[in-house]
């Protein structure tokens, strides 16, 4: 008691999560030495795969597909029940039968990034070069890389253009990355409560969440799965303290304000007296059920890379020079993780380059995380832009 | 022109689709169709769904966030920002035109709001409530009190409204800034245009607003 061993262990072994890692339920595209992955550290990343899934069909003109980008922490099961939590879809108020991105009316992918561990190549994949774990051995990957791979997979899948492509967070830095590698390949864009870089103090909470897994002794360098541990201790700490960025002040004092869990007076210990402290715990211990330390040190690195003004000399504008994608720009009031001064910039410089521009900011107090939750202005505004987009491009019913 | 109905002019559109304010009728035959446009202070979005029916590109800026959510869930490119502070982002010419609808009295800096509507736009169009308008004047000068009407309703200390101009002062600033007009159209009380060969004074007096269609003076 006192520190986060309070915290209960995963309930499932090492052995079931290493088993998505490299035998995902899902579908798997695998990519031969003829094919690598060029990253932006200067490797060439060869052989590896990526987890993807699919809904609804693709039309006979390939114009219907929408690729979803998920965030940090998601993985290619957007809309399905998740093989290892047994939850729900992580996007599903937004993707699935009679939601804005309908398989009825859309061939949808999603896919796990390169970096994750939820089938993609990534560090906690076996390196083929030594049949162990890769560890920190896996070269550091970015934005741009996981794109790459994800225009690899477009590819394979005989797909030309994107009718949308969309996501939020990191999903939406993906998107961003999208339209400005390959403005021609995306028909629309849905970029929700993200940037067009990560600000420094995104990069000091990133930081501290690496620093609290490294921290754990079963961390071991990195080499914990050769040990056939992990370190959820310190993986957990990370996850509660990035919880607490994608939440508001408003949102936590709302659904917990300074209730107890449990019980009506203090215990005068340091355990979770506080539901809030009691949800965090949670939180962190079921997070790391189903992620992998190496993993959110690597993903997070990739987050705090991200600049797409640098690599276009600085301005921003340039990055979407005469580009002819259509943009819908969304963020939230009480997002301090991604606040609206972000996505007004990114605004700034599209319309500097006049491209077809929507931008709105909903008025909500959740915080980052509304992106993911039933905020019904959300929901009707990207339902809408989906729409008028489905329009322009002659899609049936969009 | 075909703006004969009787539309009160400040207020909202009526309520069956398809039915457009006069004013926004009379900017939307100015346009020429499949043009690119941009209208600053696009409120609810309803120019803009008039001129996409004629199949123009219009984009929009909003101040207010209700403004700007409704319009985007309408599906429109419109995005939340200020006219006195948003229009330095745009380039040059990214436009054919840019339409300032009943919004010029409500920027801090007309002058400049103009200049830049000329710069990223080949034309604009504005369009403003005349305070030369004989109501206006009547009671200024019989009442004593800072004119209020049907379609200006809030009172001096809650209005939006900071620069109200009349048509000649309009007129006057287009000539100061090198601004062509090349097409001006007085509305009256009812939305109906004033006729073309009636003297200035008349616009002036009985114009409830005023329309224009600007270009780039021959001198810049």
């Amino acid at each position: 008691m006192g520190d986060v061993k309070s915290i209960p262990s995963p309930a499932i072994s090492a052995d079931e999560r290493s088993h998505e890692v490299d035998h995902p339920s899902s579908q798997v595209a695998h990519f031969g030495a003829e094919q690598p992955l060029r990253l932006d550290c200067g490797v060439d990343l060869t052989p590896f795969q990526i987890a993807y899934q699919t809904y609804g069909e693709l039309n006979a003109d390939r114009s219907n597909a929408v690729l979803i980008c998920h965030a940090l922490t998601g993985d290619q099961h957007v809309a399905n029940v998740h093989p290892v939590t047994g939850k729900p879809g992580w996007w599903e108020t937004l993707v699935g039968p009679g939601r804005p991105i309908d398989p009825k009316h859309y061939f949808i992918i999603c896919s796990n990034v390169i970096g994750g561990c939820m089938g993609s190549t990534g560090p906690a994949s076996i390196n083929p070069a030594t049949g162990k774990v890769w560890g920190l051995a896996f070269p550091v990957i970015t934005i741009p890389d996981m794109v790459r791979a994800q225009a690899m997979l477009i590819d394979r899948l005989g797909i030309d253009t994107l009718f949308a492509v969309v996501g939020g967070s990191m999903g939406g830095m993906q998107v961003l990355q999208w339209t400005a590698a390959y403005p021609a390949r995306v028909f629309s864009a849905l970029a929700i409560a993200c940037a067009t870089r990560h600000s420094a103090q995104n990069i000091a909470f990133h930081e501290l969440g690496r620093q609290a897994v490294m921290a754990d002794p079963d961390w071991h360098g990195g080499g914990y799965a050769d040990r056939g541990i992990h370190p959820h201790r310190g993986l957990a700490v990370a996850r509660m303290a990035a919880h607490i960025t994608y939440l508001s002040d408003a949102a936590l004092h709302r659904k917990f304000g300074r209730r107890m869990q449990d019980r009506e007076l203090p215990t005068f210990s340091f355990d979770a007296d506080f539901q809030v402290e009691s949800y965090l715990r949670y939180q962190g211990s079921s997070f790391v059920e189903r992620f992998d330390a190496n993993s959110y040190l690597y993903l997070t690195r990739a987050m705090d890379y991200f600049d797409i003004a640098a690599d276009h000399g600085g301005v921003l504008a340039k990055a979407f020079a005469d580009i002819k994608t259509r943009f819908c720009v969304v963020s939230f009031t009480s997002d301090w993780l991604f606040p609206t001064s972000e996505s007004r910039a990114l605004v700034h410089a599209l319309n500097a380059s006049s491209a077809r521009v929507s931008f709105a900011e909903i008025e909500t107090d959740r915080g980052h995380d509304a992106f993911l939750l039933d905020v019904p202005e959300f929901l009707d505004i990207s339902r809408a832009f989906l729409q008028s987009a489905g329009k322009a491009r002659g899609l049936k019913d969009g | 022109m075909s703006v004969q109905e009787v539309l009160p002019l400040g207020g909202v559109a009526t309520g069956q689709s398809g039915d457009f304010r006069a004013d926004h009728r009379l900017v939307a035959e100015m346009v020429k169709p499949g043009s690119k446009v941009l209208d600053v202070g696009c409120g609810e979005g309803d120019l803009l769904q008039l001129l996409e029916t004629r199949g123009i590109d219009g984009r929009g800026i909003e101040l207010s966030r209700e403004g700007v959510n409704r319009c985007v869930a309408k599906g429109l490119a419109v995005v939340q920002g200020d006219a006195d502070t948003d229009l330095v982002n745009y380039p040059d010419d990214a436009f054919d035109y840019v339409i300032l609808s009943q919004t010029l009295q409500a920027t801090r800096q007309p002058r400049v709001v103009l200049e830049n509507l000329l710069r990223i736009g080949r034309r604009a169009i504005v369009s403003f409530p005349n305070f030369g308008f004989w109501k206006m004047r009547l009671q200024l000068l019989i009442g004593g009190h800072m004119p209020r009407t049907e379609n200006l309703p809030a009172t001096w200390y809650d209005t939006a409204n900071i620069h109200f101009c009349t048509i000649k002062d309009f007129v006057e600033l287009c000539d100061a800034i090198n601004v062509k007009m090349e097409r001006s159209v007085a509305l009256d009380l009812y939305g109906r245009p004033i006729p073309l060969n009636l003297p200035w004074w008349v616009w002036n007096m009985f114009g409830e607003q005023g329309v224009f269609l600007l270009s780039r003076g021959g001198g810049k």
